[in-house]
């Protein structure tokens, strides 16, 4: 291999794009150097498939549309999506046995545009089973290894994407995001990920968890990577009915204005007990960093930031408990053998299919809307997300942004929290009040706690996808953490 | 704990979830740790506060009302556990 094909790993999408448009390298060759790094780093468990002879295929015809002068935004980019977006003719596992052998007859619209616009899919990423999960150990394929100290967790539900961006097998992953499924594990891993508003990206092949809260993002090195795949991905579906039509902005071209007059809210209630002390400092830091070029830093409340984990816990288990009740055992997925009668069939085909997390979670949902307890859960919930809901509105009545951190520590220890499910919650505090909300979010590297990467969370209103994008933008302009590569994978 | 046993195989046949009998205990105090949990919620002040269905104050989209989807059942049945002339096959449910 040329001494060029041994850097491609270190490109981001921007760059990789540039290379081919110039002549520098083709697609095949990124896709092949991918490839052989993805075989290499096998025991990271980052990926359930890996669709090598369609990823090469794909590269060929990526580099015959650009020497004919057809090259769309994406073309011959290596990505890999998560292994919840369904993807016609390839497994989609959502992490789950009870899918382990389920070939999708589809792809999700979200698969369809990248690849229309000439991405090339090298795999499906590892992922908590369902997106249940904040550390990739809920996965029937076991869980995933962070490049940054193999014993920790990469976060999670996208675990496998950020630790795959991270460990340079892949320059971007697809991701889902129901509770911080995307922005924790880009603050764990070192990366960039953002979190559309709901509805801007539309869900349809996105095997549903909770559906008035799941969207579609990615994870990436860079916000200006994030902008490109945006771009591509955003915009009316009438095939999800909650997609909405908007017009989609040129998100690269919002990029470069300087953050000067920006006025950025720092949460009171942000800093209080729960946040590791490096991580607060790290995040301070980086506030000083936009200070300096002119940001204004404005103090707000979120006077019910601690209901949000409780809110969440009613409202996602409840949604997932319906979801969830397509897999029955009847049509596709496992099936339990010898069943005595139909109710066994259901009850044996889930009870071995689904994982502990994931029954925990149907459980709790099948509880606060069972008769009696509707109104005291459920409806309560739906209440307090309203009041977590008024108080983002509130708060951008007088900032463009929110900035603060995108989970209380760095990377825990695999195997630290399973034991208590409420602990492994409450590292979702900080992320997800934008999922109830319907907010969009973005994690941006901002500096190390203990040696391992700590996240900058930035939160803006509905819509406002370009004032985030823009603000990560110029944070790494001025900083260099988005670069940094994990000594093993550089 | 604040779920009993009894309740959580109700809740477990409701959900149609077979459960182990060697996990049943950690279930029903895992279960009701999360209750307690959430239970804080009662707490908050709701009284004239409209419940949040939806992130935006949007009303479901309508569509035309004409055949969109093509008939593919042989491709979606190769994913089917069992199928005979184009019909799912499930245990016997009527003797």
């Amino acid at each position: 291999m040329s001494s060029q094909a041994d850097n491609l790993h270190r490109l981001t999408l921007v760059e990789l794009a540039s290379g081919m448009q110039a002549g520098e390298f083709s697609s095949r060759e990124a896709t092949e150097t991918m490839l052989a790094r993805i075989q290499r780093h096998k025991s990271l468990n980052a990926f359930i498939t890996v669709t090598e002879d369609e990823a090469l295929r794909a590269a060929d015809s990526a580099d015959q549309a650009r020497a004919s002068g057809h090259a769309g935004p994406l073309c011959g980019l290596p990505i890999v999506h998560k292994d919840l977006f369904c993807t016609s003719g390839v497994l989609t596992t959502c992490g789950s046995r009870i899918l382990d052998n389920f070939i999708s007859p589809y792809s999700a619209t979200v698969v369809e545009r990248m690849a229309e616009a000439g991405a090339v899919m090298l795999g499906k990423t590892n992922m908590d089973e369902f997106a249940m999960g904040s550390s990739n150990e809920t996965s029937y394929f076991g869980p995933v290894k962070n490049p940054w100290d193999l014993s920790r967790s990469p976060g999670g539900s996208s675990g496998g994407s950020a630790a795959a961006v991270a460990a340079r097998l892949a320059p971007a992953a697809t991701g889902t995001d129901t509770g911080g499924s995307i922005r924790q594990p880009a603050a764990l891993t070192g990366t960039t990920g953002l979190k559309p508003t709901y509805g801007r990206v539309s869900r349809y092949g996105m095997v549903a968890f909770a559906s008035s809260l799941d969207q579609a993002g990615v994870i990436t090195r860079s916000a200006e990577d994030a902008a490109l795949l945006l771009g591509v991905m955003a915009g009316f579906d009438e095939r999800d009915s909650t997609s909405v039509d908007q017009p989609v902005p040129d998100y690269l071209a919002s990029l470069s204005a300087p953050v000067k007059g920006l006025r950025i809210g720092i949460v009171r209630q942000h800093f209080d007990e729960g946040l590791d002390a490096e991580c607060a400092a790290s995040v301070k830091d980086a506030l000083a960093v936009l200070e300096s070029q002119g940001a204004i830093l404005v103090e707000v409340d979120l006077p019910n930031l601690d209901l949000s984990v409780p809110t969440y816990y009613v409202v996602a288990p409840a949604e997932c408990s319906s979801n969830m009740s397509r897999f029955d055992g009847a049509r596709f997925g496992h099936r339990a053998e010898n069943a005595e009668d139909l109710l066994d069939m259901y009850c044996r085909s889930r009870g071995e299919g689904f994982g502990a997390e994931v029954k925990r979670r149907i459980l709790t949902g099948t509880y606060v809307l069972s008769a009696g307890y509707y109104d005291a859960y459920y409806l309560k919930a739906q209440k307090v997300r309203q009041l977590i809901s008024q108080d983002f509105k509130a708060a951008f009545g007088n900032v463009d942004v929110i900035a603060g951190p995108t989970a209380p520590t760095s990377a825990f220890a695999l195997g630290e929290k399973t034991d208590d499910p409420i602990t492994m919650y409450l590292n979702d505090i900080y992320t997800i009040g934008a999922n109830l909300a319907g907010l969009p979010g973005i994690s941006v590297p901002c500096g190390f706690s203990a040696d391992l990467p700590v996240g900058l969370q930035l939160v803006g209103p509905h819509f406002a996808e370009e004032t985030v994008l823009h603000c990560a933008h110029q944070y790494q302009l001025l900083t260099d953490w988005h670069q940094r590569c994990p000594e093993e994978f550089s | 704990m604040s779920l009993t046993k009894d309740q959580v195989q109700h809740i477990a046949l409701l959900a149609r979830l077979s459960l182990d009998e060697q996990d049943i205990d950690d279930v029903v105090a895992k279960l009701s740790s999360i209750v307690d949990f959430v239970d804080q919620l009662q707490a908050a002040p709701t009284d004239d506060v409209l419940p949040m269905a939806h992130p935006f104050d949007q009303s479901q989209r309508l569509r035309a009302d004409r055949v969109t989807e093509s008939d593919e059942r042989d491709k979606i049945q190769k994913n089917a556990p069992q199928v005979q002339d184009g019909l799912y096959l499930v245990p016997k449910v009527l003797d």
